[in-house]
């Protein structure tokens, strides 16, 4: 290991310098989600909102990273703009690994900068930079400025938020080295109410690797399972677009603001046809063999004379899912084209594909005017929605700007609250059912990866809500081991207790290796203590009418089970929050 | 003698799996610069990705102004690396007229020793050990590893 303790900077905007800690809790809360969340109770102030200065923004890595395939993801914490409560959002891109070079287990960024701002840190520099000049650039534009203002190419991680951040959209992401994205509930417009447009981190630390063969010996095999065995083909292969067709033959896939949930359109953007027609090439988190970033192009002419320019695309089932499907977009080219410009604004995909799938809906219905949309949006209207995409990223007007806080905020005052595809934020593609519903709409991160819920609802029939709320509960805790660690989700397959425990072992980390169980089991109810001491109350999450209208493989929603299901979540979730095993050292 | 070539960085996915690899296996180290292959990206991820690795010079200019013998030329091609002997002088990788030679921050210097143990560990097979169309007998016996 390279230490026992957590090796922290503290970087204060508002004085433009920063303090490096070196805090005890490596045993109690690993690192990722745990030290997140452990940091979030040393710096967070839950009772003040959001966009108060002092609040922190957190990335951890754990004590995995770098040293294992995979283990290549960082965890940003806050409090979201979306909601004011605890959040947490997960990317990799080279993140995890500049933060592992950079020396640092963990960035936490306080205050607000007096102008926007650019921050640089590394193991032999802080640097603050006015960058007053990249206001309202685009994530696009924003990056290339960066890549010409620091050294370290290749070695460096650079994050950085278009128009949307700068807003305060709670829709607003944050940029991770072009492809990859902290993408839910709001991070984006945390950086921008701190008055950060970047932040680049670059290291060149290396660390000894224990003395032996056991090390190496357990990396070969770790190797060998990611990129010889089936086990991650799926990901190397087609990426997640292959679940498309898969949802949709399951009569799971959202389609026109989920009025739908298959469609024989699905052939014009499946998992094949993009590979077949858009896949340029594929590439990998810094750390990781699999490669299931899978980069598509757009080609736009913009002269007559056959005079075309290109741009790069990264694709995924996700937003294929919330700028196709949902928006009646079947086309894949087309699809591609909304995603850049949801590229460029900064924006979620998923939030906004889901948000502008709502205003949609509630055009045709009247509830809304081209006063508000600025274009008038039909559902299939590609370049309809590349303007919209635009309006809601740079928020144009009143309509856009509350929009992007949200689309159960707009239907609140434009009515449609019933056809607001929201659990808990904008949903995820995946309506396969009650437990899913539940599961995203309790979920603490409010994401399709909080839990299995989606696989849970394709596995079982039967109507067994303990059941369902013990999987939820036992596969969250498993879940939080792996990313406290912090691995990719992919890899949860090949990630096995047992596998942790013994990569854990090799590195010395003996207490985590022998009781990561009951520790992970900490840090997630550590996590529901901090949500609900910043305001979350299960109990009062709503599920809007749409999901109960919707028929699946398994048939209509049955609202009695599903009522059940979120009666005993959130009880389950105020359950774990009330325990409190390891108090903030 | 076979030296390591880079024929195929087009299907480069930027893991950087080879570099680790060599850290790991060759300089004992959690690292993706001390490694005697590196990986940046040429100009932001859109465009792709370089490898930056010795060319196998023969005669290799950093073996030339090497004034202690630490780098001595490879038959072949490339240099034998014998670290004891190194004074940390840095003119080694002022001489390599591609920067395939990494300096940490002791300038202890970093470069390609042919050992092509980063090769397996390419996903997308980007890496190959080549001949160097230098067939003559290697005299100098086997290199050395740092």
């Amino acid at each position: 290991m390279i230490r026992d303790t957590f090796r922290i900077l503290q970087m204060d905007l508002t004085s433009g310098r920063g303090q490096v800690m070196t805090l005890d809790g490596r045993n109690d809360f690993a690192g990722g989600s745990g030290l997140a969340a452990f940091l979030f109770d040393k710096f967070g102030r839950p009772d003040q909102p959001w966009d108060t200065p002092e609040q922190p923004l957190i990335f951890a890595i754990g004590p995995l990273t770098g040293y294992f395939p995979l283990m290549s993801k960082t965890v940003c914490a806050f409090k979201s703009p979306y909601h004011d409560q605890y959040a947490e959002s997960h990317a990799g891109g080279r993140s995890a690994l500049a933060l592992r070079f950079a020396d640092l287990d963990a960035l936490v960024v306080t205050g607000q900068a007096a102008t926007l701002s650019c921050l640089a840190v590394g193991n032999h520099h802080i640097d603050l930079k006015d960058v007053h000049y990249l206001r309202g650039k685009d994530v696009d534009a924003t990056g290339k400025m960066l890549r010409r203002m620091y050294p370290g190419s290749g070695h460096r991680s650079i994050m950085r938020i278009g128009p949307a951040g700068e807003i305060g959209s709670a829709m607003a992401g944050i940029n991770v080295d072009t492809y990859r994205h902290f993408g839910r509930l709001g991070g984006g417009a945390v950086m921008g109410t701190k008055n950060l447009k970047g932040i680049v981190i670059e290291g060149d630390a290396a660390f000894g690797l224990p003395k032996g063969k056991a090390y190496r010996n357990l990396f070969e095999d770790v190797y060998s399972r990611m990129t010889t065995t089936d086990m991650m083909s799926k990901y190397h292969n087609l990426g997640t677009a292959a679940n498309l067709d898969a949802l949709n033959a399951l009569k799971s896939l959202p389609w026109r603001n989920l009025q739908q949930t298959r469609d024989a359109a699905i052939s014009g953007v499946t998992g094949e046809r993009f590979a077949d027609d858009t896949l340029l090439r594929n590439a990998a988190c810094a750390g990781c063999p699999v490669g299931c970033i899978h980069i598509g192009f757009v080609r736009e002419k913009f002269m007559a004379e056959n005079q075309y320019l290109y741009r790069q695309v990264a694709y995924d089932y996700e937003p294929i899912f919330a700028t196709g499907t949902m928006l009646g977009v079947t086309d894949a080219f087309a699809v591609l084209g909304i995603m850049d410009v949801v590229e460029k604004m900064g924006l979620d995909v998923m939030s906004a594909g889901v948000a502008l799938a709502w205003a949609t809906e509630a055009a045709e219905k009247g509830l809304i005017s081209e006063k508000e949309s600025i274009v008038a949006l039909r559902f299939g209207d590609a370049p309809a929605f590349k303007q919209a995409m635009q309006h809601l990223g740079q928020g144009a007007n009143e309509f856009y700007c509350l929009l992007g806080q949200g689309a159960l905020k707009a239907a609140a005052q434009y009515g449609g609250e019933d056809f607001a595809c929201v659990l808990g934020q904008e949903m995820a593609g995946y309506a396969t059912g009650e437990v899913y519903y539940v599961a995203q709409a309790l979920g603490l991160r409010h994401s399709h990866l909080d839990t299995g819920g989606y696989s849970y609802d394709q596995k079982h029939d039967e109507k067994d809500a303990a059941k369902a709320i013990a999987f939820l509960v036992s596969d969250e805790q498993e879940r939080v081991a792996l990313t406290s660690m912090v691995s990719c989700l992919f890899a949860r397959g090949v990630y096995t207790p047992d596998l942790l425990a013994e990569c854990l072992a090799t590195l010395g980390y003996a207490t985590l290796s022998s009781d990561m169980t009951t520790i992970a089991g900490n840090i997630q109810q550590k996590r529901w203590q901090i949500r609900l001491a910043t305001g979350f109350d299960p109990a009062q999450v709503k599920i809007p009418k749409r999901f109960l209208e919707i028929n699946t493989w398994k048939g209509q929603t049955d609202p009695a089970y599903l009522a059940r299901l979120k009666a005993g979540y959130a009880a389950a979730i105020k359950s774990m929050a009330r325990l409190n095993p390891i108090p903030n050292a | 003698m076979k030296i390591l070539t880079t024929p195929h960085m087009e299907r480069c996915i930027g893991c950087y799996s080879c570099a680790m690899a060599c850290a790991r296996l060759v300089h004992q180290n959690l690292s993706w610069l001390t490694a005697g292959i590196r990986i940046k990206s040429s100009g932001g991820l859109s465009t792709g990705y370089t490898a930056i690795t010795c060319l196998a010079c023969d005669p290799a200019p950093c073996a030339a102004v090497c004034p202690t013998d630490a780098f001595a030329q490879r038959k072949g091609g490339g240099v034998i690396v014998r670290k004891k002997y190194c004074i940390h002088c840095g003119e080694c990788a002022q001489a390599c007229p591609v920067e395939a030679i990494y300096l940490d921050n002791t300038s202890d210097p970093f470069v390609c020793i042919h050992c092509g143990r980063c090769v397996d560990y390419c996903p997308h097979a980007c890496l190959e050990m080549q001949s160097s169309g230098n067939e003559q007998p290697d005299e100098s016996g086997q290199e050395v590893a740092p």
